[in-house]
C-alpha cells in the first residue's frame, strides 16, 4: 500500500482540492510548479545551506538516558526544539519563502495558532525582505503572547481573528479570505500538512529533512536506520508527517500519532480528531474533521494551541483508516506531567505539543529494546506562562 | 422546463437575491421568498449556514453564525421549504459549502432539494473536476442544474471548460474578494466584463459579489444577463427586517 500522495492529490481517499474557483489560479500554479521547482538543483542548494546554516540542522538525535531508564526502553528525542525559532515549523516556511520567490510572489501571509508558525513565517520573511502579514485567533493572541511580540519585532503584521472560536481554525479561515482578495501577488504558506493538495505533500517535503536525518543519525548510534517507534504529536500533522516520511511504507517502524484530548475525549473539549472526527471537508482538504451531524465544523480545545483544531492533515487520516499509524489521545493533565518530566529527568523545557508525545510513556508500553524516537517539535518558552499557571510556579 | 433556463430566456435583465436561511429569525425563509417574488426579484439565492464560510466576507458570515445559533439546520431548511411551491413560483437556488451537502448525502440532498422544488445548486468548494467525475450524474436525476464560477482571474481555457460543463448560467465573480466589498467597479472591472461578453459563451452570466446598489446592478447588466446581491441585502435585513423588502428592490430598480 502506497501512503504517499497519488497523482490527483489524494492519500486513499482523503486529500484533494475543494476550494472556491476565487483560489484555483493560486492552487494550481503551486501544484504544476511545486515538484519541479523543488526538484531544481539550485533550489536544492538554496534550501540544505539555510537548513545547515540559518536553522541548524541537522538537529541532534539526543538518547535521553534518564528517560528510557524510567519507562524501561530506549528513548531517542529528535530535537526539533532546537531549530532557529524554537520548532519544526522553520523547515517548512524556509523551504516555502523559497518556492515563494520562484513563483514571483512579493506578499507573504500565514495562519498561525501557537505562533510558532507565524514566528517561523515572520522570521523567513525579514530574512527574505518579504512583507508579512499572520493571522492569529484571539484567544490565541492572549495565550501566547510572547510569540506575537517576536512576529512583531520580526517586522510582521499580526491581525486578529475575531470569527468562530477565534482560534487556528479561524485564522486559517481569515487567511484563506486574504488570499482571495489578494490572489495575485501574494503566497499563502501554510504551517501545516493541511490545505488542499499540493500543500500536504509540499509541506511533508519539506518536513521530510526530519526522518532522513533520523535515519542517518540511528544509522549511527544503533547500526540500523529504523528505530521499532516513531513517536509525534498531530495538530495539523507536519512535526509528525516530517519525522514519518522515510518510514511510511517500512512496516516494521510502528508509526504512532498523539492528538489532544483536551479535557478529555467525551468531555465536548476535545480536539481529539481520529477518535472524533467523520469524513468532511474542511480548509480545502477532505479528512477527517471534528464536526455535528449536520456538517457545522465544531469549536476543538486543547491547552496546547498548537493542537487545537478540529482536523487533521489527509496523510493522517489516511494512515489512521487503513490502520497504518497507531493513534493515541493525551489530556491537557497527562501532557503537562509529561512535559514537567522532562524538564527534571533530562533539563529540557519542551513545547506543551510535544510534551503530548511524551506523555504517551505512562500509558502505552515498549520492550526493553524497542529503539523509540520521540520527535521533539518545539521548545516551551513560548508556553511558559501556561506552564508558570498550571503548576503555580 | 427548469425553471432557472426559463427565466433566462426571458428578454430582461435579472435581479436576484442571496440570503442566508435562518436570519435574522429562523422561521423568516418562507416569507422572505414570498417578498422577494412579490417585489419583482428573477431569482433567488436561498443560502445554507455554514460555520466556516471561506469565500464570505464579515455581513455574510455574521448572518451564518447568526442563523446557525437560531438553529438552523439542513433538515429544518427543507422542512421550511416543504410547501413553497404552492406561493413562490420563481427560480429558487440552494447556495452551501460542500460539507454540510456531504454529510447529509449528496444524493438524499439532491433528492430532497427536487421534492421541495429547487432548481440549481451552487457549492462554491465543490470543484470541477470532482463535480464531473462523481455527481454530475446525480444532479441530472433530479434535474438541478449546478452553477459554477468564475473570476477575474479564471483563465479563458477554464471559462471554456466551465462553459461546456454549465447548464443555465455561469455565476460571474465580480472582483478578487470575498463577498460583500464596496468598493465600487472601475476599469479594471469593466474591462473584465467585456473580455467575458467578448468571449460569447453559450451560457449567460450573472454577476454577484460587490453589486449594492442601482449604479452597481446597471453597470454590470450592461454586459452580463443578471446580477446577484447578498451582503447588500442582508445589511438591508438586519435593519430594517422584512418589511424592508420592498423599498430596497424598488431603490436597486429604479434607473
Ligand atoms: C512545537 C509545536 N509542535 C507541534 C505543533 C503542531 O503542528 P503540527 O501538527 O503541524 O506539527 C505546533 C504548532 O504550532 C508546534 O508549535
Amino acid at each position: 500500500m502506497n501512503y504517499n500522495v497519488n497523482e490527483k492529490g489524494y492519500y486513499g481517499e482523503f486529500g484533494g482540492a475543494y476550494i472556491p474557483e476565487m483560489l484555483y489560479p493560486n492552487v494550481e500554479e503551486l501544484r504544476q510548479n511545486y515538484l519541479k521547482i523543488m526538484a531544481e538543483e539550485s533550489f536544492q542548494m538554496e534550501f540544505r545551506q539555510l537548513l545547515k546554516d540559518y536553522v541548524g540542522r541537522p538537529t541532534p538525535l539526543y538518547f535521553a538516558k534518564r528517560l528510557s531508564e524510567k519507562y524501561n526502553t530506549k528513548i531517542y528525542l529528535k530535537r526539533e526544539d532546537l531549530c532557529h525559532t524554537g520548532a519544526h515549523k522553520v523547515n517548512n516556511t524556509i523551504g516555502q519563502i523559497l518556492m515563494a520567490k520562484r513563483l514571483g510572489k512579493t506578499r507573504i501571509i500565514a495562519e498561525t495558532g501557537a505562533g510558532q508558525h507565524g514566528v517561523a513565517t515572520a522570521t523567513v520573511c525579514a530574512l527574505m525582505g518579504l512583507e508579512c502579514i499572520v493571522f492569529m485567533g484571539e484567544i490565541d493572541i492572549k495565550r501566547q503572547a510572547p510569540n506575537v511580540a517576536r512576529m512583531k519585532m520580526l517586522g510582521a503584521k499580526v491581525v486578529p481573528a475575531t470569527s468562530g472560536s477565534k482560534t487556528l481554525k479561524d485564522a486559517t479561515n481569515e487567511a484563506i479570505r486574504d488570499w482571495i482578495n489578494n490572489p495575485v501577488d501574494t503566497h499563502y504558506i501554510i504551517g501545516s500538512v493541511v490545505g488542499p493538495h499540493p500543500y500536504p505533500d509540499m509541506v511533508a517535503r519539506f518536513q521530510s529533512v526530519i526522518s532522513e536525518e533520523i535515519k542517518t543519525q540511528l544509522k549511527e548510534k544503533e547500526s540500523r536506520e529504523n528505530p521499532d517507534f516513531v513517536i509525534a504529536c498531530v495538530g495539523g500533522g507536519s512535526n509528525a508527517a516530517g519525522a514519518f516520511y522515510h518510514y511510511l511504507d517500512k512496516p516494521e517502524v510502528g508509526i504512532i500519532a498523539v492528538e489532544a484530548a483536551g479535557k478529555g475525549i467525551d468531555s465536548g473539549e476535545s480536539a481529539a480528531t481520529s477518535a472524533l472526527g467523520k469524513v468532511g471537508i474542511i480548509h480545502g482538504s477532505k479528512t477527517l474533521l471534528m464536526q455535528t451531524a449536520d456538517g457545522q465544523i465544531t469549536e476543538p480545545y486543547s491547552i496546547s494551541a498548537g493542537l487545537d483544531y478540529p482536523g487533521v492533515g489527509p496523510m493522517h487520516a489516511n494512515l489512521f483508516a487503513s490502520g497504518r499509524g497507531e493513534f493515541i489521545s493525551i489530556t491537557d493533565d497527562e501532557a503537562m506531567q509529561a512535559g514537567l518530566e522532562l524538564c527534571k529527568l533530562e533539563g529540557i523545557i519542551p513545547a506543551i505539543e510535544s510534551s503530548h508525545a511524551l506523555a504517551i510513556f505512562e500509558t502505552r508500553k515498549f520492550n526493553q529494546n524497542d529503539v523509540v524516537v520521540v520527535n521533539l517539535s518545539g521548545r516551551g518558552d513560548k508556553d511558559l506562562d501556561t506552564y508558570i499557571k498550571y503548576f503555580n510556579y | 422546463m427548469n425553471r432557472i433556463k426559463q427565466i433566462l430566456k426571458a428578454n430582461k435583465k435579472l435581479l436576484s437575491i442571496y440570503f442566508t436561511a435562518g436570519y435574522p429569525k429562523l422561521d423568516d425563509t418562507v416569507e422572505i421568498l414570498q417578498q422577494l417574488e412579490k417585489n419583482g426579484i428573477d431569482l433567488v439565492e436561498i443560502g445554507l449556514p455554514f460555520s466556516d464560510p471561506l469565500a464570505d466576507g464579515p455581513t455574510i458570515q455574521k448572518s451564518s453564525e447568526e442563523a446557525l445559533k437560531n438553529g438552523m439546520t439542513t433538515n429544518l431548511l427543507f422542512e421550511q421549504l416543504k410547501d413553497i411551491r404552492k406561493t413562490v413560483s420563481i427560480p429558487l437556488i440552494l447556495m452551501g459549502y460542500f460539507n454540510p451537502v456531504l454529510q447529509f448525502g449528496v444524493e438524499n440532498f439532491c433528492k430532497k432539494c427536487a421534492e421541495v422544488g429547487i432548481d440549481g445548486l451552487i457549492l462554491p468548494d465543490l470543484p470541477l473536476a470532482e463535480f464531473q467525475e462523481h455527481y454530475a450524474e446525480i444532479f441530472k436525476k433530479y434535474g438541478l442544474l449546478n452553477i459554477f464560477l468564475i473570476t477575474p482571474q479564471t483563465s479563458e481555457e477554464r471559462i471554456r471548460q466551465i462553459d461546456a460543463a454549465s447548464e443555465g448560467f455561469i455565476y460571474m465573480v465580480s472582483s478578487a474578494s470575498v463577498t460583500g466589498s464596496s468598493s465600487g467597479f472601475g476599469t479594471e472591472q469593466t474591462t473584465y466584463f467585456e473580455r467575458i461578453a467578448s468571449l460569447s459563451l453559450t451560457n449567460p452570466q450573472i454577476v454577484g459579489f460587490g453589486i449594492n446598489n442601482s449604479e452597481t446592478f446597471q453597470l454590470v447588466t450592461k454586459y452580463a444577463k443578471g446580477a446577484i446581491i447578498g451582503s447588500a441585502f442582508i445589511k438591508m435585513l438586519s435593519e430594517k427586517g422584512i418589511a424592508g423588502i420592498s423599498a430596497f428592490v424598488g431603490s436597486i430598480r429604479k434607473v
